[in-house]
């Protein structure tokens, strides 16, 4: 039983974030044994050097595998891990997480502990902090032995921790014969980005749930117009249809590093803060001083936004 | 076609959770549970698929209190039949018992497409979809928006990150993770569900012994600091407004 | 014939054939108006059952006093009330008059010629009187028409807000005006021409007492007729007149003149708590709600028919002045077209239009975004001179969209949010006594402890951020009140009067048996309230769902309260306040439940100057927020100012107001926003009642 495992993301021969903030977490954790990136894909063995954080790669490259699926992936990693048997697997909580973590601790019965917002070793023992009930808990839970799988929320930890280049012995492993595939890959559609590319944009002006109806968006984006930024919204402004897709911020839609984030009437889900946090200034405002926006903020306001925008709105406009 | 809904309760948001005296679970006092809001969307789809395919839909949950009126609203929004599964869950009932417990059940009847809310707020042993997908030997795909049916497969969107979207098919029988249903989910009038109550009939069935999970322990439960590391503004709303522009004018943003 | 004796030969120089064509023609128009009644009664008696048949010479006598006095029609509308009168009772005059005839020549001759009484004394009076309401008769007909073709008012405008111009056509119901018009202008004036003529002829000395005949009379003496001529035109303007009269009294089912008979009996099978007290869903019916016109009961078919395009309700219709596309007098119009399609008793003229014939009403004929645009203020019943129901109806068509989950999601989500948490605004119930802990005193949990009033805060008041404020102002006055009051802290739910005009039954019954479930238990003597609309419910609504033999309470409004017990000086006022106000009526206050003295009182006790907007008391104009409108998307299109807003310019219009004044909390956050969104911030403030009786104190 050895090393700890890092299953690696990849879409379209670019690496993403979440794999070298897991990378580099599990560098500092310093678990013993070794770590090792498992790489699944196809035509994608020069995206290895930029691997360096790891001890090495296990790379696995079929047709089959080219697009990701869930099946496949699933059980190519299963039939490794049975093979080698690793200590700790890491799985990052995004789409493709939230397939395999399940489905491995499901396929190789081992146990799972999910939406980690923080791991760390204690006396031979894995502490993961799970953040639940919309991020407003917090659970340790005990991997004995630090033996089992983790999926981690995006973010939780630090990228450039991860990020060394270099040259990780790389293994290259062929793909088991899986019979016919249930699951086929068809086409990867990407977001019209319409009107505008907010990852673009400086200044960023967000709305939430605490807008409470469509008629009064313009409030906010008032605000944006004042300021010369674009008006984006959380993920349920969006799926009532209240504003385009492109305009999404979020884990399922874009992540921005804007100059000035103002997010407002945002109580701060995960999911959100995911497409946010690294803004470089964030100011928010929510009436519930409790909200988990004020966790990433750096400045916040619990009003009213109906009693604090109009006002700030009209004082930021050259007099008229 | 047959489709089967699992659904569960989760406490809801609104209320203030307060954490039990033993720093490992919540008060039970404390909560209210409401219906996981992606089972909601995840019993909108298979009603939709159900308007648009003459399918059936079974709605099917592990007995909790309140499970009964989730299921009667189930029935009264249109699903044909609803399930209660029933046993000793006083320990509660995580992912992993509830994939084996809902699998044993779900294999003895027909199911062509199982769709499950894609996650919810207490799945700290993982979601329920995958795991259940692996009792029943089925394919599984998560955050699934938009499920269309074409002969015996089903072609369905996975959303990822950036608003990315992968189209993919599906050999049936299959577990979905449902993120959103192609409509926002239906309102059942008050008067329906009252109706389904006096009228309708939950089937009960047992739950017939499981082996033991794999898990880990909790070792505390405790909430986020509040307030976090934002600097609080305070005052009127006035001096908000005045501080607000002091800071984004020394920051540059204000011309 | 003694030429002394006033008597009047009926047919006299008339042929005994003439006479039988004359008797003929009246056979045939009785008929062919007999036919149009009969179908018209065909039409309502497909109509489900109502229980308006209760109570009856109670009816008899208020509708004689509603229509004796044209008090309906008067409000609002003096001129065109008085005009009315005057065509009325001159139409009343004449009718009887010719009644008069009938019945001595036609009935009592055969008889026995000694049992007539047309004549002497009595003749000279009927003259005078019949003449002197005939003139009143064609003045009323005048004014009408110099008010509907000249001064064009509008309300008379037939435009439709619910329909692009393209999509129908009203000519028939201008051809259906004019007609009438005329017609009833034809025959007063040819029936006066007549009598000229008749006098002309002979010239009875006795027909002095014809004031205007004799006056006539001596014209076409003037002009050079002789008695001969007279006599020949006589004839030819007699039986012009008849036709005319005949004509018009066989095209009354056919037209609009209709309403003479209709409204009669829809004033008298009124029921004036049919808005306050909404029906339940009948037992065993098939659906919740409305969903085609054979689901309508004989009385709101009735109304269909009752409806003389007054446009009163057009007029008042705070949605329609908002630009929604909702006029209740088209809502009942197009119901009514549809009704003459498929059930009979039809207008000759009416409305054309490019019409399905889909028996669906709600939904496919009467538009969703119509029913959702009323507020249920209630102006439109109260306008209505005929007394039509029309926010019962759209309620109950509201009931089938409920069912059937057509409606806005914002909607959906609020009446989800009260169905869980039992306010509008999603919040634990465990916060609902949140507000009072701004207090420097504990309010008695009501639950607990008896008290004498029990207090029902609303949901607004209760969560609402901004509101927060009043709720505590409002307990501090109570205290200093002395007022023995307790609140119900979160064992309220919302009193569900809201919930009921969108059209959730269900969820409005669930919320009566909660709160009633709780407040039954409390030991109390009266129910007050801040929130005029939980005022109603409790009020009108909720006993029906007390078991008979428990006590019912009295529920006052804290304005009935206040206003005793300053005028009594119960506690005393510190200063008085030498503002200059307007005070706003809430419609769930004043119109529907008839409490308007009460904030004016105090306000007198204040010593606030206090000036009227034209539309105050019961025609109040409502602020948009009812009917779970305050619940729905805004969907107008923009350019149109809001009700509020409209009504904040009224109440700056009166000049130099300091405060509007208001007595709900939904109205202080309506018309604050208002105040903001037309721009006149700054030049009046809004307040709650409550607010100046504490900086009084």
């Amino acid at each position: 039983m050895s090393g700890v495992w890092v299953i690696a993301e990849q879409l379209e021969g670019k690496l993403s974030e979440v794999t070298f903030e897991l990378l580099g977490r599990v560098r500092e954790l310093a678990l013993g044994g070794r770590v090792v990136v498992v790489l699944l894909g196809h035509g994608i063995k020069e995206l290895t050097p930029e691997l360096g954080a790891a001890d090495s790669v296990i790379l696995v490259e079929d047709e089959t595998l080219a697009n990701y699926t869930p099946e496949i992936y699933r059980r190519v990693i299963a039939e490794l891990a049975r093979a080698r048997n690793p200590r700790l697997i890491m799985v990052a909580n995004t789409s493709m997480g939230m397939d395999l973590a399940p489905g491995l601790s499901g396929e190789l019965g081992i146990p799972l502990v999910a939406y980690c917002k923080d791991l760390r070793a204690e006396d031979g023992q894995v502490v993961a902090v799970s953040q639940l009930y919309g991020g407003k808990i917090l659970v340790e839970s005990i991997l004995e032995g630090g033996k089992g799988l983790v999926s981690v929320l995006a973010g939780a930890f630090r990228a450039d921790a991860g990020k060394k280049a270099g040259t990780p012995q790389v293994e290259t492993v062929a793909c088991p014969a899986l019979g016919t595939p249930r699951i086929c890959f068809k086409s990867l559609l990407r977001p019209q980005t319409g009107d505008l590319d907010i990852t673009k944009e400086n200044i960023l002006v967000s709305v939430g749930r605490g807008i409470q109806s469509q008629d009064n968006i313009p409030i906010v984006e008032e605000l944006a117009k004042a300021l010369g930024g674009a008006l984006t919204a959380s993920r349920p402004i969006v799926d009532n249809g209240w504003l385009p897709k492109s305009r999404q911020v979020g884990k399922s839609g874009m992540t921005v590093k804007p100059k000035l984030y103002i997010a407002v009437g945002i109580s701060g889900a995960p999911e959100h803060i995911e497409g946010m946090r690294d803004a470089e200034l964030i100011i928010a405002i929510n009436p519930d001083v409790g909200a988990p926006i004020f966790d990433v903020a750096h400045y916040g306001v619990a009003a009213d936004l109906f009693d604090i925008l109009p006002v700030l709105t009209e004082k930021i406009r050259p007099p008229q | 076609m047959e489709i089967v809904v699992p659904v569960k309760q989760v406490p809801d948001l609104v209320e203030e959770l307060v954490i039990a005296p033993d720093g490992t679970r919540l008060d039970p006092d404390s909560i209210k549970l409401k219906l996981n809001e992606f089972d909601e969307y995840a019993i909108e789809e298979a009603l939709l698929l159900k308007d648009a395919h003459r399918a059936k839909v079974t709605v099917i949950a592990i007995d909790a209190e309140g499970v009964d009126e989730i299921l009667f609203t189930a029935l009264a929004k249109g699903t044909d039949r609803a399930i209660k599964v029933t046993g000793d869950f006083s320990d509660g009932v995580d992912s992993h018992t509830a994939a084996a417990v809902l699998g044993e059940v779900i294999k003895g009847m027909p199911h062509d497409l199982v769709l499950t809310g894609v996650q919810a707020a207490d799945d700290r042993d993982g979601q329920l979809g995958p795991l259940l997908a692996c009792a029943l030997k089925v394919p599984h795909v998560s955050v699934v928006t938009g499920v269309h049916l074409v002969g015996n497969r089903v072609t369905i969107n996975q959303e990822y990150a950036g608003g990315v979207v992968a189209e993919m098919e599906v050999d049936l029988p299959a577990v979905l993770g449902i993120q959103a249903a192609e409509k926002p989910p239906r309102y059942v009038p008050v008067s329906k569900v009252r109706q389904a109550t006096k009228t309708a009939k939950v089937d009960e069935v047992a739950a017939s012994a499981v082996p033991a999970v794999p898990s880990t322990l909790v070792r505390r439960m405790f909430k986020g600091e509040s307030g976090g590391k934002a600097e609080m503004i305070e005052g009127t709303a006035e001096e908000q407004v005045e501080r607000i522009l002091a800071i984004l004018r020394e920051r540059g943003f204000l011309k | 014939m003694d030429p002394t004796f006033p008597a009047r030969e009926v047919f006299r120089n008339f042929s005994a054939a003439a006479v039988v064509v004359f008797y003929f023609l009246a056979a045939v128009a009785t008929a062919v108006f007999l036919y149009g009644f009969w179908l018209r009664i065909k039409k309502y008696r497909r109509g489900r059952p109502a229980n308006r048949l209760n109570q009856l010479w109670s009816r008899i006598f208020k509708a004689g006093r509603t229509i004796g006095k044209h008090t309906t029609l008067k409000k609002r509308d003096s001129l065109a009330g008085n005009a009315h009168a005057l065509i009325f009772w001159g139409f009343i005059a004449l009718f009887i008059g010719t009644l008069i005839i009938m019945v001595d020549h036609d009935f009592l001759r055969p008889i026995s010629p000694g049992l007539q009484f047309w004549k002497g004394t009595f003749y000279l009076w009927y003259s005078a009187i019949l003449d002197i309401m005939g003139v009143g008769f064609l003045v009323g007909l005048g004014i009408m028409m110099l008010r509907r073709w000249r001064l064009r008012p509008a309300q008379l405008d037939y435009s439709r807000p619910d329909r692009k111009a393209a999509e129908y056509d009203r000519t028939g119901y201008v051809r259906d005006d004019q007609i009438f018009l005329w017609g009833l202008f034809w025959i007063g004036v040819t029936g006066f021409i007549l009598e000229g003529l008749r006098i002309a002829a002979d010239r009875p000395p006795f027909e002095i007492w014809s004031v205007v005949g004799w006056q006539i009379a001596d014209f076409f003496d003037l002009v050079g007729f002789s008695p001969a001529t007279a006599n020949r035109l006589l004839f030819f303007t007699w039986w012009l007149h008849a036709i005319l009269a005949l004509g018009f009294v066989a095209y009354i089912p056919y037209s609009k003149a209709i309403h003479i008979l209709v409204d009669i009996a829809n004033i008298l099978f009124h029921d004036e708590t049919s808005a306050k007290r909404l029906p339940p869903v009948p037992e065993g019916a098939p659906s919740m709600g409305y969903r085609n016109l054979a689901d309508l009961t004989w009385k709101e078919l009735m109304d269909l028919d009752a409806c003389t395009k007054c446009g009163r309700c057009h007029a008042a219709c705070p949605a329609r002045a908002a630009g929604m596309p909702l006029s209740p007098r088209d809502l009942i119009l197009e119901l009514r077209e549809n009704a003459e399609q498929s059930l009979g008793g039809r207008s000759w003229l009416h409305e054309s239009a490019i019409r399905e014939v889909d028996h669906t009403v709600t939904g496919k004929v009467i538009k969703v975004e119509t029913l959702w645009a009323c507020t249920t203020c209630m102006a439109c019943v109260e306008a209505c001179p005929v007394a039509i129901e029309h926010v019962p109806l759209i309620v109950r068509m509201r009931r089938k969209l409920v069912e059937d989950g057509t409606m806005d999601g914002n909607l959906q989500s609020v009446l989800e949010k009260i169905a869980r948490y039992g306010n509008s605004f999603g919040q634990s119930e465990r916060l609902r006594g949140r507000w009072t802990q701004g207090l420097p005193f504990k309010i008695k949990d009501v639950r607990k402890e008896p008290a004498e009033y029990l207090w029902f805060v609303g949901d607004y008041a209760s969560y609402d951020p901004s509101l927060q404020e009043l709720t505590r102002a409002t307990g501090r006055v109570f205290h200093k009140a002395g007022l023995d009051f307790g609140i119900l802290y979160d064992g309220e739910k919302n009193s569900g009067n809201d919930v009921r005009r969108v059209g959730e039954e269900g969820l409005f019954e669930n919320l009566v048996h909660k709160n009633l479930s709780v407040i039954q238990k409390c030991k109390f003597k009266g129910i007050v309230t801040t929130d005029p609309h939980s005022y109603n419910t409790l009020k009108n609504e909720y006993p029906e769902f007390i078991p008979p033999g428990n006590s019912i309470w009295q529920v006052s409004h804290y304005t009935e309260i206040l206003a005793s017990r300053l005028e009594t000086r119960q506690f005393p006022l510190a200063r008085r306040l030498s503002y200059r106000v307007t005070y706003h009526d809430p419609c769930y206050l004043a119109r529907y439940n008839g409490v308007m003295e009460a904030p004016r009182r105090i306000l007198r006790a204040l010593g606030v100057e206090c000036v009227e907007m034209p539309r105050s008391g019961e025609s109040t104009f409502c602020c948009g927020a009812g009917g779970g409108r305050l619940w729905m998307s805004d969907t107008r299109s923009p350019g149109v100012a809001t009700a509020s807003e409209q009504r904040i310019e009224e109440a700056l219009a009166l000049g130099n107001i300091d405060i509007f004044l208001v007595a709900c909390p939904k109205d202080v956050t309506m018309y604050r926003d208002a105040v903001k969104t037309s721009g006149n911030e700054g030049r009046i403030v809004v307040k709650d009642i409550i607010e100046l009786v504490e900086e009084a104190l």
